[in-house]
């Protein structure tokens, strides 16, 4: 379809999959600061909709990129929905793209997305294979049986995978098998009768156990720790009191749980949180560290940052994630802060967003690159902030000395995308700070410099890249 | 004092949300020696004494505490608190009672340096108060009741803030400035009020207030028939001559004096402009509680009823303001006249240049025909 139709019909596009890229990286159909959880629902099932129709082998390679859970989710259920869609061809790519990308997602995600299968209907050879695949790479189902009993249940009996004689008793017939052979399986049976089982299953599951039996918090947080994954450990800590790891710790988590803490605690432990972010940071720059030259970066801390009950502080994480990594990448650089602040560990979510001033206030430092993370609600004044930018790019640097690029970690219903702050300033979408470099590559898109035969060679890599598993991994 | 005096505050680019606009107004610095925090009641229906066998019954979520101790030691409220479940059956009203409209706050028999007052109170009292004694002379037309119980029943609807189409989300996700010691809230574009405190903190604590406010008819018909208001983009023009990174800080700068001077000549001088009657209710220290009432004259659009704390130099220090609907607005009028001539229908037709039989039917259009006697219209005058 790549060239042939004519270059407006190219354009259009390539708009439309960025439109969408953006919307399935920042969207999770939750409460925003700005709109409700059923307008961003209702935006995002029309998007999904209308890319699935018009740009389908598009709509499978968008698997690749580095998009959201929920969003992959969607996708995968949307195309197995619609398998009669699909030539033969298509339905082949599809399935490894689909493959790679259940195997890349957590397992609670895919029981999920199996269970939504069921709720549609699905269930043809094609998708029962993929089920099978799937539950043949996992490598403990009886870990699963306990920890997602009942999707494993659900997908055992939706796509009549026999489980073996054991988990078969485990799942569908309870209390017929007075023991059983695997370790997980039986302590589970006895967790209902004897305290020191519960210690042998995993935390969530463990939990309930030790609220029936009475366990007080403190007693059963401190024997269950072993079990915990890190993610768990990270967010008992508080009552624990335990120390945990915190550099190893992926970027954007880190920066939410730094948020997190009270101000004077994040003051009291300056040293060690400042490490571990810097660690992190490190980490995702990885080979290009300092290789940016001079970068400028202003980052939204305004009010509006804050983001919602459901999303709380995701937007002002984005920007302390992409603070500390864009001064990993950067040879100098220099942050500005929309409050006016300085101590980037000690941001907090307050006040208007004059973005016009801090643009003009970043400009200054001539940079090589310019960074605006933000929600691109500009209010103080409205519009200074695309005003200056124009004016920028048009009389100031028409030789573009300066490259800008805009990341939005917020989908805005109203529009079908993130908030552009002006027309020349490429805007992507940005759900982790870890994916920025990747990002203000896909962003170069948006600027309408590029068209699609670029995209479409670009998507192809990152698909290739995707599935012989050395993309999968970089996120 | 005849009339508003800002002197202080400085306004700031507006923020849109669908048809509501609100604009901060920043202090430089807080006026020093007044502090306001807010009480919340559990009963929002309030019985008010107003006088020694009068009382209304009204919405009353919350009254306000002016402080002017100046020791500091009271510091604005929390938002909000739990309070008790309610002990009244589920099937009747719970009434609070307030005894007068403001109030000197002692403990244990001494007084402090507290007022309480409820808010907008003051000034719908002063709107509905208008002559609330009715004739004062005993002309024929007027009927025993009017003569005995003045102008009654004194009510007005009002909407609460919670019930304006989009107030509450533009409340919410307003981003409030630092320093900022108050709002001017506008629906579809016109004035619905005006919100000024002394301190940033107390606007801090008081800005979720306002979604409990008393709003006139009027704000909620403009909120709900207008569309999205535009956002006062800026757009800078003169490009040519922009030729380094100054000249744009300038041109931007530019911008938002044009918006300063924008908003004040076009909106709120409709707020400030009009001169008004003032009325003391309090004197504290070197502060006055007053209220306000335009002139009801019918040549201007919008007319305001408020009340303000201001200092000994006229200063405003704290104003909330109620935005009057037309029908609230020719009530005032022809009560206003009725008074400048005792009540004297014939007189005040002559005066307003109708008949006395269309001044009757005006009366009874305003919804006082209670207060005449039958064919009042018909009887000479004596």
């Amino acid at each position: 379809m790549a060239g042939t139709a004519g270059t407006v019909a190219d354009l259009i596009a390539a708009e439309d999959v960025l439109l969408f890229v953006n919307a399935a990286v920042t969207s999770t159909g939750q409460r925003e600061f700005h709109s409700g959880a059923g307008e961003q629902r209702l935006s995002l099932a029309f998007l999904h909709e209308y890319v699935r129709i018009n740009y389908r082998p598009l709509y499978a390679a968008v698997l690749a990129l580095d998009i959201n859970d929920h969003n992959a989710a969607r996708i995968v259920v949307d195309l197995l929905r619609t398998a009669d869609e699909a030539t033969s061809a298509q339905k082949r790519s599809e399935g490894r793209l689909i493959a790679a990308r259940l195997a890349a997602l957590p397992p609670q995600r895919v029981y999920r997305v199996f269970r939504a299968l069921r709720t549609a209907g699905v269930n043809n050879r094609r998708t029962r294979a993929i089920q099978r695949d799937w539950l043949a790479a996992r490598p403990d189902l009886g870990h699963d049986a306990v920890k997602y009993r009942s999707g494993l249940k659900t997908v055992a009996r939706h796509a009549h995978q026999p489980l073996g004689s054991e988990l078969g008793n485990f799942l569908f017939r309870p209390g017929k098998t007075a023991r059983y052979a695997d370790a997980r399986l039986d302590a589970y049976r006895r967790a209902r009768y004897e305290q020191g089982a519960i210690y042998e299953l995993p935390f969530t599951v463990a939990e309930g156990f030790a609220a029936k039996h009475g366990v007080p918090r403190a007693l059963f947080l401190e024997r269950i720790a072993p079990r915990m994954t890190r993610l768990e450990r990270l967010r008992t800590q508080r009552s624990t009191g335990m120390p945990t790891d915190l550099t190893a710790m992926p970027l954007t988590r880190l920066a939410l749980f730094v948020l997190s803490l009270s101000r004077q605690e994040r003051h009291a432990r300056r040293t060690e949180l400042t490490g571990a972010l810097r660690a992190a940071a490190a980490r995702v720059a990885g080979p290009h560290a300092g290789g940016w030259g001079r970068v400028s970066a202003v980052l939204d801390d305004s009010y509006s940052s804050s983001g919602s009950g459901v999303k709380r502080r995701r937007p002002l994480a984005v920007a302390l994630g992409a603070h500390f990594l864009l001064e990993a990448l950067a040879g100098s650089y220099r942050a500005h802060w929309l409050s006016g602040g300085s101590d980037a560990l000690l941001v907090r979510p307050w006040g208007p967003s004059p973005l016009g001033t801090r643009v003009l206030d970043a400009l200054e430092d001539s940079p090589d690159r310019l960074v605006i993370v933000s929600d691109g609600w500009d209010n103080a004044p409205p519009g200074l902030a695309g005003e200056v930018l124009r004016i920028w790019r048009t009389r100031l640097d028409g030789e573009r000395r300066t490259s800008v690029v805009h990341l939005n970690p917020v989908y805005d219903a109203d529009a079908f995308d993130v908030r552009r702050l002006a027309p020349s300033v490429p805007t992507a979408g940005v759900r982790d700070a870890e994916d920025l470099a990747a990002l203000v590559e896909i962003a170069q898109f948006a600027e309408g410099r590029t068209g699609l035969p670029e995209l479409l060679a670009y998507l192809d890599r990152r698909a290739d890249a995707f599935l012989t598993g050395r993309g999968g991994d970089e996120r | 004092m005849n009339g508003l005096d800002l002197t202080g505050l400085t306004v700031m680019p507006s923020q849109v949300w669908g048809g509501v606009r609100l604009v901060p107004l920043v202090r430089t610095e807080p006026v020093p020696g007044l502090r306001l925090h807010h009480e919340i009641y559990d009963r929002a229906i309030g019985e008010v004494q107003v006088g020694p066998r009068a009382h209304y019954l009204s919405y009353v979520p919350h009254g306000f505490i002016a402080d002017w101790s100046g020791d500091g030691g009271q510091q604005a409220a929390y938002g909000s608190r739990l309070a008790p479940s309610a002990d009244g059956g589920a099937d009747c009203v719970p009434v609070r009672m307030h005894h007068r409209l403001a109030k000197r706050r002692r403990s244990k028999g001494v007084s402090e340096q507290r007022l309480r007052f409820l808010p907008l109170h003051l000034a719908l009292e002063g709107y509905l108060a208008l002559h609330f004694g009715g004739p004062s002379v005993v002309w024929d037309e007027w009927s025993q009741q009017a003569v005995r119980q003045g102008l009654s029943p004194r009510a007005e609807a009002a909407y609460a803030g919670w019930q304006v189409p989009g107030l509450g989300q533009a409340l919410r996700i307003f981003e409030i400035h630092p320093g900022q010691c108050g709002v001017l809230v506008y629906t579809a574009d016109s004035l619905a009020a005006a919100f000024v405190v002394p301190h940033p903190d107390d606007y801090r604590a008081l800005h979720p207030s306002l979604i409990e406010d008393l709003y006139g008819e009027l704000v909620y018909q403009y909120a709900h028939f207008s569309g999205d208001v535009p956002d006062f983009e800026v757009r800078i023009g003169g490009e040519r001559h922009i030729r380094t990174l100054a000249d744009l800080r300038l041109a931007a700068r530019g911008q938002e004096r044009n918006w300063v001077q924008g908003h004040d000549a076009l909106m709120s001088a409709r707020l400030l402009g009009p001169s008004y009657r003032f009325d003391r209710v309090y004197r504290m220290d070197r502060f006055a509680l007053w209220r306000f009432l335009p002139s009801f004259s019918r040549s201007e659009p919008e007319q305001h009823i408020g009340e303000a704390i201001c200092d000994h130099r006229g200063r405003v220090a704290y104003l909330k303001t109620f935005r009057l609907s037309d029908a609230q607005i020719r009530r005032g009028h022809l009560l206003d006249r009725l008074h400048d001539h005792d009540w004297h229908l014939d007189r005040t037709a002559e005066a307003m240049g109708v008949s006395r039989t269309q001044l009757v039917r005006r009366v009874e259009d305003a919804g006082f025909g209670s207060l005449l006697k039958h064919g009042a219209e018909r009887a000479s005058a004596r």
